[in-house]
């Protein structure tokens, strides 16, 4: 077994990038992160990891030089968030264009304008067809179990594509938790060396990065999809090799009182666990309200959310991000999966938490009215609703 | 072609491409133990539509604007996995992917003193996307979005001095050659490889490359023209250690008498409608022979 550490999220993230082995560690620094490429720059100015910290001049040149690396044949980590994760995108979908395993901390921080440092998931949701796997941690444990595994299923050969690994900002990044470390010796076992099926290497030359004409290029894209779609199976297999490994359970999607819910939350990330003491306080005034949280998001978990979705009357799904003129992400993609079932419930998205607003069981009380209004009537009315707006600050201007 | 050469016929380049030919001698020169990090641009489209590849060294691509931070990434990669030693690092890019939007990531590398050659091949426009004009286009010339009009004669304002700003930069060594005199090319890469090797960090060649295509003249004219830019004074061949200019030194000056520049716009179509403009080619002339002078030929 481990050892106890009190630590903060981005401590989480970074050590386990030290416990990887990681080569390569391209950065920039960006708040909620920035406390990764700080670590990892003391682990090796203390002799306590052998990597190499390539600080770029920019986030677009740290995801470029983590293509370079991987390509290289490296086990590459990075870290960034909000606008450093935008400055990035054009080369996430290059990443995994070119199927390179690159693992990547993601502080989920809210996007300008106005700019705003603190927590939502507006970041990765605007990336979510990059073609990256996306975890999103609870508290700063699976912040660094998910990223450990991360890294193997990202590197499994039936995988080979990128990963990033959410975590609220500064709710986790900078909150001390207890955290069990995992042991080198045990992590070693668990994650052994990357083994890249083809590399840049002189006594072998290929090419990289190719340019892909339409009789080509659908057949690329295809591989693509079929490997998210092994990732599940992998996932599963990996989370399960965890568990027997350091005894703590994940689950692609994991459930809290649901089987005689009426009224299910769903939800992302750190509001996860106000959820369950939600659901906890509810059902002492008698409502049958029940909690599942996404821990993986891509590829997404259809078979999960379909059965759970058969358990509940309404699905009351908690969006830390909005599409403009659509929903919330999670609402439209969990409507997706939902969408040719014979029996379904009825869907609530809620707007909730964007730009650090946080989030309280009076929202919970909110959020569980609007379902039971939703319930008795019997259908659903308006799909999507924005939570705690200070409405005194929308009044009067026009 | 020899059948031991490392960039290969069969490339969907335009006949005539200046620099399809300079790649060439510089592969010859860097040999095989050697990996290309490569920008978007003509170089990357015509060499490597899949499956089909004309490279026989380790090559990347990714995008426009970073192949010197992904050579920065392979250096580092190759540097913890054991396996840097004797392996040159190339990262080629047009001007575009110089001057204009990768001069970011150039500065960065350039910055962290990577054992990385950069090439950049200069074409004078955005030539993979139809000719657009650049920074690095020169004054007047007439591209798709500077068109020569009957108000504004083509490109306004400079070129870009890339390898000036390069040099600043305090790196090992900056170049710039062509391949009319590949001789010339050959050793400065010799020299950039070398210096790279013995870990003294990054160094620059600025090779121009005339395109036949975007500047419009014949294609058989290519040499003559990679010829004729030097012995205007146009383009000038140096070389450079450290970012002293005093430490220039003028590579092939022209033996005879410099040709006046309108000999140089003679030959393309993108500089047609100066010949009409005395003024223009006058105000043009007195610039090379200023630089040129500063140069001490
Ligand atoms: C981010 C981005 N912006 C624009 C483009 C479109 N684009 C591709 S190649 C190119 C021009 C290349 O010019 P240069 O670097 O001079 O190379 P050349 O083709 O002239 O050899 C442009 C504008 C792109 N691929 N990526
Ligand atoms: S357009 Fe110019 S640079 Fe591009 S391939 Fe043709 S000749 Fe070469
Ligand atoms: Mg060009």
């Amino acid at each position: 077994m481990g050892v106890k550490q009190v630590v903060k999220g981005n401590f989480a993230t970074a050590v386990a990038a030290k416990l990887a082995r990681v080569d390569v560690v391209p950065a920039y620094p960006i708040t909620p992160s920035t406390l990764f490429p700080e670590q990892i720059s003391q682990y090796i100015a203390n002799g306590e990891m052998d990597a190499e910290l390539l600080l770029t001049e920019s986030e677009h040149s740290a995801m470029s030089a983590a293509i370079g690396a991987s390509a290289a044949g490296a086990r590459v980590a990075t870290a960034t968030a909000s606008q450093g994760l935008k400055l990035m995108s054009e080369m996430l979908f290059i990443a995994s264009g070119m199927r390179l395993p690159i693992v990547a901390a993601i502080g989920n921080r809210a996007l300008s304008a106005p700019i705003n440092i603190w927590c939502d998931h507006s970041d990765t949701m605007a990336e979510r067809d990059s073609g990256w796997m996306q975890f999103y941690a609870e508290n700063n444990q699976a912040a660094l179990d998910l990223m450990l595994m991360a890294f193997k299923i990202a590197e499994d050969h039936r995988v080979l594509l990128p990963a990033m690994v959410g975590l609220d900002a500064f709710v986790l990044t900078h909150t001390m938790e207890g955290v069990d470390v995992p042991l080198q010796e045990e992590v070693d076992e668990f994650l052994p060396q990357y083994k890249p099926l083809y590399t840049l290497d002189v006594k072998n030359p290929m090419t990289f990065g190719s340019f892909g004409t339409p009789a080509h290029y659908m057949e690329f894209k295809y591989q693509q999809w079929e490997a998210m779609n092994n990732a599940r199976k992998v996932i599963d297999e990996v989370f399960k090799e965890f568990e027997e490994k350091f005894g703590r359970k994940y689950e692609q999607v994991s459930e809290y009182r649901t089987d005689d819910a009426d009224i299910i939350f769903i939800t992302m990330g750190s509001v996860s666990g106000t959820a369950r003491a939600a659901v906890d306080r509810l059902r002492e005034k008698g409502i049958k309200v029940g909690a599942a949280k996404i821990v993986v998001f891509r590829p997404f978990p259809h078979e999960r959310i379909r059965e759970i979705a058969k358990k509940a009357k309404v699905l009351a799904i908690l969006d830390r991000a909005v599409s403009f003129g659509m929903s919330g992400p999670v609402f439209a993609d969990i409507s997706g999966s939902l969408i040719n079932e014979e029996k379904r419930p009825m869907l609530l998205d809620f707007i909730i938490g964007l730009g650090g607003r946080d989030i309280t069981f009076r929202d919970f009380d909110e959020m569980t009215e609007i379902s039971m209004k939703t319930l008795e009537a019997g259908k659903v009315e308006e799909p999507v609703h924005w939570i705690n707006l200070r409405k005194e600050l929308l009044e009067g201007g026009a | 072609m020899a059948s031991d050469e490392l960039f290969v016929s069969g490339h969907r380049g335009c006949a005539g491409c200046g620099m399809a030919t300079a790649v060439r001698m510089i592969l010859q020169e860097a040999g095989p133990n050697t990996i290309v990090a490569n920008a978007t641009g003509c170089l990357e489209v015509m060499t490597t539509g899949y499956p089909e590849t004309a490279w026989k060294v380790p090559w990347i691509h990714a995008a426009f604007e970073n192949a010197a931070a992904v050579a920065s990434g392979v250096d580092v990669a190759l540097k913890k996995l054991g396996k840097r030693e004797g392996v040159n690092i190339l990262a080629f890019a047009g001007d575009g992917g110089t001057f204009d939007i990768g001069f970011q990531a150039l500065s960065g590398m350039l910055e962290r003193g990577h054992n990385i050659t950069y090439v950049v091949f200069d074409n004078e426009a955005y030539m993979n996307t139809g000719i657009q004009r650049c920074s690095s286009t020169p004054p007047y010339a007439s591209t798709t979005t500077s068109p020569a009009g009957k108000v504004i004669p083509g490109k306004q304002g400079r070129k870009k001095p890339i390898a000036n700003i390069v040099a600043a930069h305090d790196i090992a060594y900056t170049a710039t050659a062509t391949i009319a005199y590949p001789a010339d090319l050959k050793k400065k890469v010799k020299k950039a490889l070398e210096l790279n090797a013995q870990g003294k960090g990054p160094a620059f060649i600025h090779v121009f490359s005339p395109c036949p295509t975007g500047w419009r003249y014949p294609s058989e004219m290519t040499v003559e023209l990679s010829r004729m830019a030097v012995e205007t004074g146009i383009f000038v061949l140096w070389e450079q250690e450290g970012p002293d200019i005093s430490n220039r030194k003028v590579s092939c000056p022209p033996k005879e008498k410099r040709k006046p520049v309108e000999e140089y716009f003679k030959l393309q179509g993108r500089f047609r409608h100066l010949l009409k403009m005395p003024d223009k080619i006058a105000e043009i002339q007195k610039e090379v022979d200023e630089k040129c002078a500063k140069l001490g030929f």
